[in-house]
């Protein structure tokens, strides 16, 4: 399978690691992943916060480029396909402002995860699975963009989302139920409303950890980011001690793959996730 | 913050505005509420979305345009998923701040605008977001780190950092790619349509 590949400006920096396994997991899945030539920011919340044709001609750029090559377009970043699919509608409803490109709207936009559960993939997946995740806790943690709004992003289940907790079932893992699923991080606001971004955090790591889970799964950079670089902070201004390890959900399919690099991915987290899974015999 | 009816201003430029980008269902709005109560950051609200709903709806210009809701708004788009009018709040809250900053009055909470600016900045300027550089300028032109300087808060940044950089997740020098011209290109495109 071959798809077009749009990274987002975090992959090279801050999700380095979730680059490096998604990279691993498609090779052992045959899935090449050929990366959007030239492609550009999409935007993000800066571009919708600020101008409307900005918002919908970034993003526009890259569907444009990606329907050249005729192949679905993937994405890994939840703000990015958020990005992706709101222009995708804009340019389907032909709003009356000229963005230069044209869209006739042939390929699929998808979040990764999205790729990986389809039908086709989910058998396959499941032959991979060398070193089953067993005993390992999880929670599932989708956030926001990837599920709403569910008229743009075609989300089935946006309340209770499955997609990501079957995923980490077929990879021999615990995926514990959890109302805070699609609670928000925060986004960017780490930056500019520190304590509203704290009380985000704050109360989804504390409602992980009463659910009982050892870890966050993630699919989302700024998902993890908001939640892995945090933690100490956090500590600091709530005077506990938070040590929950989080992970992008193709790191443990990876793990589960027995890839040889894992270690490496794992190494670059802020919260340290090796004694966890050294605890359970996966490392 | 009771909504007072009294204050209804008949002139509707504002309003007209909003529904010609957010269509008319904004009319349809009953005041359920449903959008304040899963707002993840109501609490931090002088002005809760109903209450802007009906308050856009009343052209209450000047009270919208300077309340905080929209710089605390985390665009995390549960109002617009429950709203059982098909309203689409999160985007009210988005046409609301773009006003506001084409309106050049001072805003309640800056940050929030110049992180923007930071971003936008770095875009224009490389056609994608190199992080470190793009914190650094908002960091400079904010007053952020002239604030962590007063108050010691610098030692968490330079400590995390560290961490990042040591764990190989601070990519040190931008890539320019070659879409660069045409990303300009569109910044120019959305000047012209703010003008128009
Ligand atoms: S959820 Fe919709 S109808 Fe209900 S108050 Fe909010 S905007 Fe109005
Ligand atoms: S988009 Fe903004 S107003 Fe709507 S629920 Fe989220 S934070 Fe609240």
């Amino acid at each position: 399978m071959k798809v077009s590949f749009f990274p987002g400006c975090s992959l090279e920096g801050t999700a380095r690691e979730y680059g490096e396994s998604i990279e691993a997991v498609c090779k052992n899945l045959d899935i090449d992943l050929e990366e959007l030539p030239d492609w550009n920011c999409c935007g993000a919340s800066s571009a919708h916060c600020t101008n409307e044709f900005l918002s919908v001609a970034l993003p526009a750029r890259n569907l444009a480029l990606a329907e050249e090559s005729r192949q679905d377009l993937v994405t890994p970043c939840a703000a990015c396909f958020s990005r992706l699919k709101t222009a995708e509608k804009a340019l389907a409803e032909e709003k009356d402002i000229d963005l230069g490109v044209s869209f006739r709207g042939d390929i699929n936009i998808l979040h990764i995860l999205e790729l990986f559960c389809r039908d086709e993939l989910t058998d396959h997946i499941e032959q991979q699975v060398t070193k089953p995740l067993a005993g390992l806790k999880t929670v599932c943690y989708y956030g926001c963009l990837l599920v709403r709004p569910p008229k743009i992003v075609a989300a089935r289940h946006w309340e209770d989302p499955h997609t990501l907790d079957r995923l980490m079932t077929a990879l021999g893992a615990e995926s514990i139920h959890w109302p805070y699923k699609t609670e928000c991080c925060g986004g960017s606001m780490v930056l500019t409303n520190t304590d509203i971004f704290h009380h985000l955090i704050g109360r989804i790591l504390d409602m992980a950890i009463e659910a009982g889970a050892e870890c966050i799964v993630t699919a989302c950079p700024l998902c993890m980011a908001n939640l892995d670089t945090r933690e100490e902070e956090l500590s600091e201004a709530k005077g506990t001690n938070y040590n929950l390890p989080v992970f992008y959900f193709t790191e443990l399919m990876g793990l589960a793959f027995g890839d040889q690099d894992a270690g490496t991915w794992f190494n670059r987290h802020i919260v340290d996730p090796t004694p966890l899974l050294k605890a359970k015999g996966l490392l | 913050m009771p909504i007072q009816t009294s204050v209804v201003n008949k002139d509707t430029r504002f309003r007209d505005i909003i529904v010609e980008t957010i269509g008319p269902e904004i009319f349809d709005c009953y005041q359920c509420s449903k959008c304040s109560a899963g707002c993840p950051v109501s609490f931090s609200m002088d002005i809760l979305p109903h209450q802007m709903i009906r308050s856009v709806l009343f052209n209450q210009q000047e009270k919208v345009l300077a309340a905080n809701t929209i710089w605390t708004c985390a665009s995390c788009e549960t109002c617009t998923t429950r709203c059982p009018n098909d309203i689409d709040i999160a985007k009210v809250m988005d046409v609301l701040r773009q006003l506001q900053q084409e309106s050049g009055r001072p805003s309640t909470v800056p940050k929030v605008s110049q992180f923007h600016a930071a971003f936008l900045g770095a875009i224009q300027k490389n056609g994608r977001v190199h992080e470190l550089s793009m914190m650094q300028d908002f960091s400079l032109k904010s007053g952020d780190l002239k604030e962590k300087l007063k108050t010691g808060g610098w030692k968490n940044d330079v400590k995390l950092g560290l961490k990042m950089f040591l764990r190989g997740k601070l990519k040190l020098l931008p890539h320019k790619c070659r879409a660069v011209a045409d990303v300009r290109k569109i910044f120019n495109q959305a000047k012209e349509h703010k003008k128009a």
